[in-house]
């Protein structure tokens, strides 16, 4: 409705970063406004700041990020200054966030009935209809038997259904401005796809304008009425949603479309020799205690090969025992029964000196490479680290790492760093580098990207592609997103519930899925939202 | 849960037996009980006879079963020297060292949780700095060194003697209790600083939740998990944990018992006290597991 006065408007925010960081800014003289039942689209990969952009609406700017000029107005009024006690009377009840993490932002030890109604009671609602708001809010963020959600702790429910008990607490009071960051980052496609629905007949229904802050142009695609990208802290292109995808101005916003929508032309197969083959590997996990055993299947009778310079992509959502296979073929955990033949040798009990042979061979990138790199070791000693213990000199070592953090497209100087020095992007280079460093015939890289922005994401899923034809290994590429398994695989594989559902070669299994199961993934892709508007 | 319960009683019960079996075997092969019973220059049919009185002449295992038999009827044996059963003994001696180890737990609980908090609320401040440097000094200084100066200064400054049987109790406690107090101050400031960044935390601001609510309601309960196993630990070493600050005070509890048994070789009294320490220190742990129970829904509803 135009002429009517914004919800929110931010006029030419600047928000300083601290001395010593990268750039200036976090923000840099932003001006936004988020109208009346409209959902605004901030589009950016990490460290664009965005996510600055949503702390200063909200008032939770951390004392490192000061505003040094413009400001923020909420229904056409100055918001208090950030962090002051004037805020606690606005969240909640005329703003409300919702947080990529739903599970981690619900207090572990509280009943969720009870954390919810404690919105309701610090904003002064009568303790007797608290409840019942509670279950009808639950209802309405549409989660199955209310009675028992409010009854659960956090660690009982799925990441999804957290995420609508966020929802659902967020919109207790009928807030103006709903604040979303990166809300379904974390959750498997299908989901993600529940959620997006959710949020937007909840727009539609209550009328609530949201802030959606996001690096997924597919996501984008999906909810956005209008966009705005974000870039080093400043909007290089607003427009509304159409326009920006339909025909985007700005260089960065073409290259972040061009990343969300690539595809690779199949790569024809080529007679090779074997690496990898899997039969009928099972492996079951016993957990509990000793009165209360239970057996958890994890994975059941798979089989698989693997040609020499070819990927696999093992494709499955969560708990669908994707991560199980893989820690079977790296030989960290025992499987139950089946076999494991690596180049030929039956690896399935190799122990000992064996073992630690064949580890050499076999290398590993997880997901999350905050965590897999050890914070305290510089990244010249983690990549040479390796090939030290497998009886390489110092001096070679070292002179491979530096080589390899070259090839990675990291400066040869990062070697002396730390960890914590580099973002997440780089980080994952280093993990690949240090993969990289024992020259493994076998890579297996367990969800590798997932924890990327998209940009990144293209950038590492090219650098796999380069360096595997560099060096010639065999991969093993586990992932929930079939853009990315789409994107790098020879071959594919289908999970769920433990058990290969579909499986064959990557263009086949793409252009003609045959398990309905695959055909559900597909459609829930966020993208195919993306490929039809842009196609329009 | 029931099954957790179970399973933690279970391994309380072999705890226990893998104790009593361990010092019933060291202090037999730690030195002869009846040589040491008899005269100095006693001949060695004496000191036969004195073996043979105290059983000690029948193979190991018929000891061994016989004294697990005992222990299940409630028999713990008689002290060599005074002829009293060791229970008795052992009961004497309680009640001086339980004071003396709860005035030290409560010391260092109600100046180390509050100082570690503080440190965390107020983190890379000074005061932080200072509470830490603190807490590294208490938890460093061995006790019977700090319990000399505490005697010293008491000495010099307050013409008092700290140390004996009718001294306060609050010096050879703040001896005991620094150390835990040291602990605790560390543990609650990092349990405290985790939760205070975690995205509840944050979450909760989000919605509304006023700061000092969000302290009360959220971050205290959450950082206290952590916290009730060294807590737990603690109460465990009460009756354990004083045999050098005892010593050091000549303070009359069950450590100065304990010390002056094993010089002597005086089995059943060493064995009940070893006993009853082994005890303590599992039923804490299985309190801690039972407390666990209650603040954690993590393990109650697995």
């Amino acid at each position: 409705m135009p002429g009517e006065p914004a919800v929110l408007s931010i006029e030419n925010l600047s928000v300083a970063l601290p001395e010593g960081g990268d750039r200036e800014f976090a923000v840099r003289g932003i001006t936004l406004d988020v109208k009346p039942g409209e959902t605004v689209c901030l589009v950016g990969e990490s460290g664009s700041g965005k996510t600055v952009a949503a702390q200063s609406t909200i008032g939770m700017l951390p004392k490192a990020l000061p505003v040094v000029a413009g400001r923020v107005c909420f229904e056409s009024k100055s918001l208090p200054p950030q962090r002051s006690k004037a805020f606690d009377s606005l969240r909640g009840i005329k703003m409300a966030m919702i947080f990529q993490d739903a599970v981690a932002s619900l207090d572990p030890v509280q009943r969720i009935g009870r954390q919810l109604e404690e919105i309701l009671a610090v904003h002064g609602v009568d303790r007797r209809s608290r409840k019942k708001r509670v279950l009808d809010s639950l209802e309405t963020a549409r989660l199955p038997d209310p009675p028992r959600i409010y009854r659960s702790y956090p660690h009982q429910l799925s990441g999804g259904q957290a995420q609508r008990v966020v929802i659902a607490g967020s919109l207790l009071l009928n807030p103006r401005l709903l604040i979303a960051d990166e809300p379904t980052t974390a959750l498997d496609v299908t989901t993600q796809a529940e959620i997006l629905d959710l949020l937007k007949d909840l727009k539609r229904e209550r009328k609530a304008s949201v802030l959606f802050i996001t690096h997924d142009f597919g996501v984008v695609a999906e909810i956005a009425d209008r966009i705005a990208v974000m870039k080093e802290g400043e909007i290089v292109e607003t427009g509304s949603a159409d326009a920006v995808l339909g025909a985007p101005e700005h260089p960065y916003t073409r290259r972040l479309l061009a990343a969300a929508r690539k595809r690779d032309p199949a790569r024809e197969a080529s007679p090779a020799k074997r690496v990898l083959e899997v039969r009928n590997l099972s492996l079951d996990y016993k957990i509990g205690r000793l009165l209360s055993k239970k057996h958890i299947h994890a994975v059941k009778g798979v089989s698989l090969q693997l040609e020499e310079g070819r990927t696999l992509a093992i494709v499955g959502e969560s708990g669908s025992g994707k991560s199980s296979l893989a820690r079977c073929i790296l030989r960290l955990v025992d499987a139950s029964a089946g076999t494991i033949r690596f180049k030929g040798d039956d690896i399935t009990e190799e122990k000992g000196s064996k073992l630690r042979a064949l580890r050499k061979r076999i290398q590993f990138v997880q997901q999350d490479p905050y965590s897999a790199i050890n914070p305290r070791q510089t990244v010249l000693s983690a990549i040479a680290e390796g090939p030290i213990i497998h009886d390489a000199t110092k001096r070679d070592a070292e002179a491979r790492a530096t080589e390899l953090l070259e090839v990675t497209g990291l400066s040869v100087n990062a070697g002396s760093r730390y960890p914590h020095e580099f973002s997440g992007g780089q980080l994952q280079r280093i993990c690949i580098a240090r993969a990289l460093a024992l020259e493994p015939e076998l890579l297996v890289a367990d969800e590798p990207v997932s924890a990327l922005d998209v940009s990144i994401q293209a950038q590492i899923l090219d650098l796999f592609r380069s360096l595997q034809s560099k060096f010639g290994f065999a991969m093993v590429f586990i992932t929930h997103d079939l853009r990315v398994a789409q994107s790098i695989s020879d071959d594919i594989l289908v999970m769920k519930d433990g058990e290969v559902v579909e499986s064959g070669a990557a263009a086949k299994v793409f252009s003609a899925p045959s398990h309905p199961y695959t055909k559900a993934l597909l459609a829930a892709a966020p993208d195919i939202a993306l490929r039809r508007r842009a196609a329009a | 849960m029931t099954a957790y319960i179970l399973a933690k009683f279970a391994r309380a019960a072999a705890t226990l037996l893998i104790a009593v079996s361990l010092v019933f075997i060291f202090i037999r092969f730690s030195g002869d009980p009846a040589a040491a019973l008899a005269p100095p220059d006693a001949p060695q049919e004496v000191i036969d006879q004195y073996a043979e009185a105290m059983g000690l002449d029948k193979p190991l295992w018929q000891q061994y079963a016989s004294y697990i038999g005992g222990l299940l009827q409630g028999d713990f044996g008689y002290s060599i020297h005074t002829g009293k059963p060791a229970l008795e003994l052992f009961l004497e001696r309680l009640p001086s060292t339980l004071r003396l180890g709860s005035t030290a737990l409560l010391i260092a609980l109600a100046v180390g949780i509050p100082l570690g908090s503080f440190a965390a609320l107020n983190r890379g401040t000074k005061v932080d700095r200072f509470a830490m440097a603190f807490s590294v000094f208490a938890f460093a200084m061995p006790n019977f060194l700090f319990g000399l100066c505490v005697i010293l200064g008491g000495a010099l400054l307050f013409q008092t003697y700290f140390g004996g049987t009718d001294a306060s109790v609050l010096p050879a406690a703040l001896t005991l209790g620094l150390a835990a107090m040291g602990s605790f101050a560390r543990f609650t400031r990092s349990s405290l600083l985790e939760t205070i960044n975690a995205p509840f935390m944050r979450a909760a601001e989000a919605r509304g939740v006023p700061y000092m609510r969000r302290l009360v309601a959220h971050a205290a309960p959450n950082a206290a998990i952590p916290l009730v196993t060294l807590i737990g630990l603690s109460l465990g070493a009460l009756i354990a944990g004083s045999v050098v600050t005892e010593q050091v005070f000549g303070w009359p509890g069950v450590g100065q018992l304990l010390v002056r048994s094993v010089a002597t070789r005086d089995i059943a009294t060493v064995q009940f006290i070893v006993l009853a320490i082994a005890f303590t220190m599992v039923l804490a742990n299985l309190l801690v597991d039972m407390l666990y129970l209650v603040i954690d829904p993590r393990i109650r509803t697995r």
